[in-house]
């Protein structure tokens, strides 16, 4: 296997720095540490990383306080927040403030390695719109971006209020690109309770690869889109519309949008 | 001793016995000594009267040795100190002691001062001015003397002898002196006997008093002592038991019951705090595990992905990555359970949430060999309520009522119905205004936690602010001066002073005129406006009818729970699963209800079974 890419780990904990080094490393990634944000932000200004793997509970400058950091340094890695305190809150936060993905710990070697492969994508996809802005080649789309009235969480999910105060959720075009072809989706229930912010649908690829898609809002399911259960490739060709994953009941909209970036922003 | 009750009791009584008894003993040894005197000084008087009539023939034929025989002998009685007879011009001329004949009296002494005050003999003297008492010396006994004037009568002016002239009109006077030694021993002896009977009177009341107090009052009061006591330390577990039927036993009584309150509200106090705590201990512990947990899984599954081609070192590693997730799952519900968040409500039908519950755990219930049965009333309305939460709750119970049966198979049965409390006491009555809609709610003044509701009440040509009781029914309303129960008040508006009785209507009760408040999205609030009336009506309330709660019962058939255990079984890290359980189940079920503003009790009898009671308050207005 060829090289995949180089990370920066920080974690105040050697244990967990060393196992993600032994795991990437075997997984053919360049994996740097540092103990603390501080030192992560040095290395940052000095070298390019593909992905940034941060924990949120920190001595000194916290994964929050570092997401702010990078970002007014326009320093433009991808990071994935892990931490061990993983409530509902830290998860949506840590997307909110532009992390691209989210691991609570303890985590597999599996867990680890599918959100990396998503980072990697996304960092390559990202890599590609400035090339092609630079080369004024407008022409290829590399991903169809959300409708302008529709809200995500991060950049994986989506979610369209309707006019009668039910809502539907959905997978970005962004996020099917960020991994393999689609072989099998496992749905939760009718009417089991949807949470922000933590998975609610596994979506198996055709390289064996288990992606875990989190909810855009809490609500309850009324209605799981039955065209998709049967044919699983409808969420490749049409995510925004004909491949939506539940009709759902939101229990505090009002509340969790704060949380929730407009797609019409992305449109400039 | 001197701060004991009873001692303070003893002594009030003894004083004023010692009081009561002194004055009467007082005016008693007067009266006596009183009437004892006045029967010496008549006795005095009869002997003067005597000795004068005895001697008068004597004195008519001038026989002056008989005379002097007859005072000399009479002198001699017992108790007759002295018997004389003195001239007009105070000389003795006879006497009972001899030494005196002769001399004179000086007419100025305080003996003779009532008739000689203005120089001149009066004539005629009431018998108490006619006698004096006094001493001799200041250690002998007191002496009486009596003085009776000899008057001139036709007969001494005719006698032979010629002695007295006709225009005399007193001719001298008889002294006679008698001791008073009997009579002062007499009042002396009564004086004693007063007094012994005084202190005995005073010894034996006390004696009696002391001892009713001591059965009455001491020993309870030393046994709610006692209690106090015991509960200051943090026994609230101690009752008193015996109990009198008096106001001291209505205390100890309401002192049984102010210490099981007080326990109920601390335990329920210890609960909640301790849920707290426990909510920051976990979110703590989750974070310290989780990272060694994520050392321990990632290099187990790493090494997992590694030995594919090693079979044996994958079972085992498979273990240890399948343990490492438990302990994850674990660690997740701590958590879960210490962030135990504001409820999400939603309307929700509970039979809905129970059957899928129910459906959750079918197939473990199945394997156990577990009957369900299912009484479900299909007519209860919908509940605001976590339908998640509630659930959670549901499956809980289940899973514990399957695990109290084992696998002998047994019974579980799942009712639910709902049923009524009455309003009156209940409902709080929120944005009262005067009928020209000023606002009535005094947010500053707060009746058991609640914004009062301000008026003005006019009586007498008074102004005075009242706070009502927000509370339908429970009337602990608050007066700035205590207003006479029977007194009818004019109620007005604190603001613009628009009077809100309506003289027209008629309390039930007692037939004073009512006051009426409106409310608004209700019916006009109405209550009596004589102060001790305890009437009040709110129609739409009273309408609506009582508070309507859902109440869901899940029994089993199982083991049941030991009686000591009962109030532990809610309580954190409590369990009888061992190994199988974390022991938060039913704690986060109590803060679940609790957080819905529901109660959930259990009754359990060992070896036959166990029922939970929930009860979740239907959506109020």
């Amino acid at each position: 296997m060829s090289y995949r890419g180089n990370i920066l780990v920080i974690d105040d904990e050697q244990v967990i720095l060393n196992a993600v080094k032994k795991i990437c490393s075997a997984e053919n990634y360049y994996v740097e540490e540092s103990p603390d944000a501080k030192d992560a932000l040095n290395k940052l200004g000095k070298k390019k990383f593909d992905l940034v793997l941060c924990d949120i509970m920190m001595p000194e400058i916290d994964g929050f306080k570092f997401l702010d950091e990078i970002h007014s340094k326009k320093i433009e890695s991808p990071v994935i927040m892990t931490t061990g305190y993983s409530t509902v809150e830290n998860a949506v936060t840590s997307l909110y403030k532009g992390a691209i993905d989210f691991i609570p710990k303890p985590f597999t070697a599996d867990e680890l390695l599918t959100s990396l492969s998503r980072g990697i994508k996304y960092l390559e996809i990202q890599n590609n719109i400035k090339e092609s802005e630079r080369f004024n080649r407008n022409s290829t789309l590399l991903y169809v971006p959300c409708p302008s009235k529709y809200y995500r969480l991060g950049y994986a999910t989506w979610v369209s209020l309707e006019t009668k105060g039910t809502a539907i959720i959905g997978i970005t075009d962004l996020f099917l690109k960020t991994i393999e072809s689609v072989s099998d989706i496992q749905f939760m229930k009718l009417d089991e309770e949807i949470i922000q912010g933590i998975s609610c649908l596994q979506i198996i690829c055709t390289d064996g690869q288990m992606h875990q898609v989190i909810a855009t809002v809490s609500g309850r399911i009324i209605e799981i889109n039955e065209e998709l259960v049967n044919n699983k490739t409808i969420v490749e060709k049409d995510p925004y519309f004909k491949g939506w994953l539940y009709r759902i009941i939101p229990n505090d909209i009002d509340y969790e949008l704060k949380h929730l970036t407009p797609c019409s922003s992305d449109r400039i | 001793m001197s701060n004991k009750i009873g001692f303070k009791l003893i002594l009030a009584v003894g004083l004023t016995a010692i009081i009561i008894i002194g004055v009467f003993a007082f005016f008693n040894i007067q009266r006596q000594s009183n009437a004892l005197l006045a029967e010496v000084e008549r006795h005095a008087n009869q002997l003067s009267e005597t000795v004068i009539s005895s001697t008068r023939y004597d004195m008519l034929l001038n026989q002056r040795e008989r005379i002097d025989k007859t005072i000399t002998s009479i002198g001699k009685q017992q108790g007759i100190r002295s018997v004389r007879i003195l001239n007009k011009q105070g000389e003795i001329i006879y006497s009972s002691q001899k030494d005196d004949v002769g001399k004179m009296v000086d007419k100025k002494t305080e003996s003779c001062y009532a008739c000689h005050a203005a120089n001149r003999p009066l004539e005629r003297l009431a018998i108490n001015q006619r006698t004096r008492i006094y001493r001799t010396k200041k250690d002998t006994s007191r002496i009486l003397g009596i003085i009776t004037p000899i008057y001139n009568e036709q007969s001494c002016w005719e006698a032979d002898c010629h002695a007295h002239a006709k225009d005399k009109t007193i001719l001298g006077v008889l002294d006679v002196t008698t001791s008073l030694a009997e009579a002062d021993n007499e009042i002396k002896r009564g004086e004693v006997e007063i007094v012994i009977f005084a202190l005995a009177a005073i010894v034996a009341l006390s004696f009696i008093i002391g001892s009713l107090v001591k059965k009455w009052i001491d020993k309870p009061v030393n046994e709610l002592l006692k209690a106090t006591d015991q509960v200051g330390v943090g026994n609230l577990n101690y009752t008193i038991k015996e109990k009198s039927n008096d106001e001291l036993g209505k205390l100890a009584s309401s002192f049984n019951i102010m210490t099981q309150k007080l326990s109920e509200a601390r335990l329920q106090l210890f609960q909640s705090d301790k849920l707290a705590s426990l909510g920051r201990l976990a979110a703590g512990v989750a974070h310290e595990i989780n990272n060694p947990l994520t050392g321990v899984l990632t290099y187990s599954s790493f090494l997992l992905k590694r030995t594919q081609d090693n079979p044996e070192l994958q079972e085992d590693l498979k273990v240890i990555v399948r343990e490492t997730k438990r302990s994850r799952e674990i660690v997740k519900s701590l958590l879960d359970f210490a962030r135990q968040s504001v409820p999400k409500k939603n309307n929700l039908e509970i039979n809905e949430i129970i059957e899928q519950a129910i459906s959750v755990v079918e197939n473990q219930l199945t394997i156990n060999h577990v009957k369900l049965e299912k009484n479900l009333d299909k007519t209860i309305p919908q509940i605001i309520a976590d339908s998640n939460q509630i659930q959670q709750v549901f499956i809980n119970l289940l899973v514990n009522a399957n695990d109290a049966i084992g696998k002998n198979g047994g019974t579980i049965t799942v009712s639910t119905s709902s049923l009524s409390l009455s309003p009156y006491g209940i409902v709080h009555i929120k944005g009262a205004v005067c009928p020209k809609r000023h606002d009535l709610i005094d947010s500053e003044f707060k009746i058991e936690g609640l914004p009062s509701i301000k008026l003005k009440a006019k009586f007498n040509g008074r102004e005075e602010v009242i706070h009502l009781d927000p509370v339908y029914g429970r009337r602990a309303h608050k007066y700035l001066k205590e207003i006479d129960v029977n007194k009818k008040i004019n109620i007005l508006c604190p603001q613009c002073s628009i009077s809100m009785v309506e003289e027209n209507s008629k309390c039930p009760k007692c037939g004073s005129p009512l006051f009426s408040i409106p409310v608004p999205n209700e019916s006009n609030f109405e209550a009596c406006t004589r102060v001790g009336c305890d009437f009040q009506r709110w129609e739409s309330v009273d309408e609506a009818g009582k508070r309507d709660f859902i109440e869901i019962n899940i029994s089993d058939t199982g083991c049941g729970i030991p009686k000591d255990e009962i109030p532990r079984i809610f309580e954190p890290f409590f369990s009888t699963k061992g190994q199988k359980g974390t022991g938060l189940g039913l704690a986060v079920i109590w803060g679940i209800i609790d957080n819905h503003n529901g109660t959930i009790k259990v009754e359990s009898e060992l070896n036959k079974g166990t029922t939970f009671i929930i009860r979740l308050p239907i959506k109020q207005k």
